[in-house]
């Protein structure tokens, strides 16, 4: 089967997602007895962590860049097992409420997007599971966009999908957990790492061992890219980041200062490294599109993203519409199997009116390890968050929203001289935000951009962004008509009286 | 502390801003206060329209033409950043029907002032290169324009030099009055602010605002959404719309209309828009509104088919159950004047109205007749 028709038949529950929170929230829906669509834009299943080299590369052993790979094997089984039916290659935009009727949702998916046959797809379903994820959070500093400059999660895909190294002498940069784990795999795949760079110390954790005690699991990882990093005489340094990248054409090295408790560079503690690639990130920001354009509620995290508000159920706070992974904040893959499984039982025992369901020890036991790992989660990302002081790396000359070409002394500007108190005011006034991206690379930025003239906090909720991915216009105009609130609009101009 | 300003502006949006710079440059001291940015409300929900070609005959159209003028003013006046273009406008026919009523709307207009020049189908092309090829005809309307709203508002507020304090992020919570009724100045989050003078440039919240002051004012939010596309080179020169656009502006329909104007940008993007529908505040995307609007942008301009829509956005457009603007002094409260309910038209009528707003305060020469705009007249809901 490799077409599927434009209007699917209603499911009980559309999952939007095909990482390892939606494939446990899929497969978990679909064995109890729920008929399950799990919609994901990817080729084959696994989402950002479960990422693999297509079949054609012939990689012998895609497993040696995970750990938990029979985890992934074992959600695989049970999805092939299971009736749900999975519809690779689907670009969600949108998810509204069915007219008139507003009883179900409808989650509409171009699909065909690669080549030219692109059509639109629409799914209706009783209950909704968003497992949409999360994308690297970027701040800018002189000469990010130098070619040889890349995420470093984005660093992470291209070894896990085409085996393929950014560089051959790699600065790892930026904060967070991830930054440990990128490394260890360039290390691991013949690349050389100068030094692995952390803004933040590892110190906030020390405050929280009772957190920290209660997810051994993460511990062990750390330890094993901690030992993979001495092997490779990979230097940790904390407290500090790359504040300039040098080159011509591509990088040739780049500049590590030191920080102060604010994130503020330290002046005269500038040292040089060479290099000819630098994998950074900041950690990852849920990726909440489609939940924030259906009105659920969100919350702010430790490190200044927002994620979604969730009950004990993984329900948000729009009844039918359920989360679980990154979007209810940052976790890792383990929580996001735990989520989706939980979510995926949740919503059979309220369609199937079985609140027995959710009653059982194994839910007790998931809800348990689920509250642990989101208190880890919470002790990490407060451990990682961006310090008020980073947007002096930036001069006014730095590029901060790259689509559009504006820079931070005139997203400055707008704020002190046009009266911009807000992300999305500077974006009308500075076309900051309003390229390819839709602000997903520079939104953080210009957020604390924004801060900086007033003290003031980010913006308590995300930015709406009704069209999650781009769209052709014919396949807007394709939809089929929705017979609901409608007057054909009269031919021609009605000439009065 | 400064001395308390001869006037309060409720609203940094372009209406409001254009009130202030007029008032500004009649020599009156400012305050512009918004709960929230700089043009954060409607006109930051807008594509920027200064049309003619839509109105009918009437005090709106007259109000239009003024501000058209005032608008090539500014233009002089302030930076290019605002993006004013007088590109014109291209309203076009697809059958013999529509050709017919669009030629007999367009001569009426031009008996009260409007510029029109009917183009035949065969030289619709020559206008616009891209436009389909089966049109019937159209009329050019040179006098249409376009601007960037929030640039256009945020460079006003600035041209209003010294005599203008903005304070943003500030709610008012209370219109003061004094012992006969008339406005003492307002209260807001922040503490007390004394002027003799009040206007309400609130746009779509302008009937709340009203209701702080003890009056009654009828203004509705009619939603309505924008597409936008990713950046192109210039394939649409003008601003062009199918005749069926000015049937709707006019309408008193709830239900959802939709005829897109469709136009190209200085930064490369072409907006769609806009529909329209009356659903209260409510935000949430109408996936109808998009198909249709879409839709009409592609039959016009079928080089659009494969071009994308990066995002959408909905705005409340403010309007009043006559759909004309509210303008002037409010007789049921002395000291409060009104100067919102621009339904779509808000950007392209803002110069006239901060004009009106200043001539009334310093008792100059009213530009026009604007008892069509008195904000009393829909009755009701006297001072108390």
């Amino acid at each position: 089967m490799t077409s599927s028709p434009s209007d699917e038949p209603e499911y009980d529950l559309a999952v939007i997602g095909a990482g390892a929170a939606g494939l446990a929230g899929a497969v978990t829906a679909a064995e109890l007895g729920l008929s399950v669509a799990l919609l994901d834009t990817a080729a084959h299943p696994g989402g950002q962590f479960y990422r693999h080299p297509a079949p054609a590369l012939g990689a012998t052993r895609p497993e040696a860049l995970h750990h938990d790979w029979s985890t992934f094997d074992e959600l695989r089984r049970r999805l092939a097992d299971s009736d749900a039916r999975y519809l690779a290659g689907h670009h969600v935009w949108t998810v509204v409420r069915t007219e008139p009727r507003r009883d179900r949702w409808e989650v509409h998916a171009a699909t065909g997007a690669d080549g030219n046959g692109e059509r639109p797809v629409r799914v209706r379903a009783r209950a909704v599971l968003l497992a949409t994820g999360a994308y690297e959070r970027q701040l800018p500093f002189p000469g990010w966009t130098l070619p040889g400059v890349v995420g470093a999660g984005g660093a992470q895909a291209m070894l896990k999908s085409g085996l393929v190294l950014p560089g051959r002498r790699v600065v790892v940069a930026g904060s967070g957990p991830l930054l440990l784990a990128v490394a260890a795999s360039l290390a691991t795949a013949g690349a050389r790492v100068p030094a692995v760079v952390e803004a933040s110390g590892y110190l906030g954790y020390a405050r929280h061992p009772r957190a920290l005690a209660a997810d051994v699991h993460k511990l062990a990882e750390a330890a094993v890219h901690g030992t993979a990093l001495l092997r490779h005489r990979v230097r940790l340094r904390t407290r500090s980041a790359v504040t300039q990248v040098h080159g011509a054409d591509r990088v040739e090295a780049v500049t590590v200062s030191r920080l102060d408790r604010d994130w503020r560079p330290v002046p005269g503690t500038g040292r040089r490294i060479a290099c000819d690639a630098l994998a950074v990130g900041h950690g990852l920001v849920p990726q909440l599109e489609l939940a924030t354009g259906l009105g659920c509620a969100t919350r702010r995290t430790q490190d200044g993203t927002s994620a979604l508000d969730l009950d004990a159920d993984q329900q948000t706070s729009v009844p039918g519409i359920w989360a679980a992974g990154e979007t209810g904040g940052v976790g890792g893959v383990r929580l996001a199997c735990v989520e989706g499984e939980l979510a995926g039982v949740a919503i059979a025992a309220r369609l199937r009116e079985r609140p027995a369901l959710t009653a059982g020890g194994r839910v007790r036991a998931l809800r348990r390890r689920r509250d642990r790992m989101r208190a880890f989660a919470a002790v990490m990302a407060a451990a990682h968050a961006p310090g008020p002081g980073w947007s002096r790396w930036l001069d006014d000359a730095t590029d901060v929203c790259r689509c559009e070409e504006v820079t931070a002394g005139r997203i400055r500007e707008a704020v002190t001289d046009y009266g911009a108190r807000d992300a999305r005011t500077v974006k009308l006034l500075t076309r900051a935000g309003m390229g390819w991206c839709q602000g997903r690379m520079c939104g953080t930025a210009v957020a604390c951009l924004v801060g900086e003239g007033q003290g003031a906090q980010l913006p308590p909720s995300p930015e709406r962004r009704p069209l999650a991915v781009p769209v052709r216009l014919e396949m807007l105009a394709a939809l089929a008509e929705t017979a609901a609130r409608e007057n054909p609009p009269s031919k021609a101009p009605q000439p009065p009286g | 502390m400064r001395n308390p300003p001869d006037l309060i502006v409720v609203g940094a949006g372009v209406v409001g801003a254009a009130c202030a710079y007029y008032a500004a440059r009649a020599g009156l001291t400012v305050t512009v206060i918004d709960r929230g940015s700089v043009a954060g409300g409607t006109t930051g929900a807008g594509e920027g329209n200064l049309l003619v070609s839509d109105k009918e005959p009437g005090p709106e159209l007259e109000l239009a033409l003024f501000s058209a003028e005032l608008w090539r003013e500014l233009a002089e006046v302030l930076p290019p950043r605002i993006e004013y273009e007088a590109k014109g406008g291209l309203v076009v026919a697809s059958d013999g029907q529509a050709m017919a009523a669009l030629r007999d709307f367009a001569a009426r207009q031009a008996q009260h002032g409007v510029s029109t020049e009917t183009v035949p189908g065969e030289r619709l092309r020559e206008l616009e290169p891209h436009l389909a090829p089966d049109l019937m005809g159209g009329v050019h309307y040179p006098q249409d324009a376009q601007v960037q709203p929030a640039l256009a508002a945020a460079h006003l507020l600035r041209a209003a030099g010294d005599r203008l304090q903005l304070r943003l992020g500030e709610e008012v919570t209370a219109i003061l009055t004094g012992p006969s009724g008339e406005v003492r100045g307002v209260r807001t989050s922040t503490g007390e602010l004394h002027a003799p003078y009040v206007v309400n440039a609130a746009g779509s919240w302008g009937g709340e605002l009203a209701r702080l002051a003890g009056v009654e004012l009828p203004v509705l939010p009619r939603r309505g959404f924008v597409l936008v596309t990713e950046p192109l080179p210039r394939v649409v020169r003008r601003k062009v719309y199918a005749a069926d656009y000015v049937a709707d502006v006019a309408s008193d329909s709830a239900a959802l209309q939709t005829s897109a104007v469709v136009e190209g940008t200085p930064a490369g993007p072409v907006l769609i828009g806009a529909s329209r529908e009356r659903v209260g505040f409510d935000r949430s995307l109408s996936v109808e509104a998009l198909r249709r609007l879409a839709g009409q942008a592609v039959r016009l301009f079928p080089v659009l088919a494969t071009v994308r829509a990066l995002r959408t956005y909905a705005g409340f457009r403010p309007y009043l159950p006559d759909h004309l603007p509210a303008i002037g002094p409010d007789p049921r409260r002395p000291g409060l004047l009104h100067a919102c309910g621009h339904e779509g038209a808000g950007i392209g009528l803002a110069p006239a109205t901060g004009r009106i707003i200043a001539e009334s305060l310093t008792d100059g020469q009213l530009p026009l007749d604007i008892a069509p705009f008195r904000p009393d007249r829909f009755g009701g809901g006297e001072a108390r």
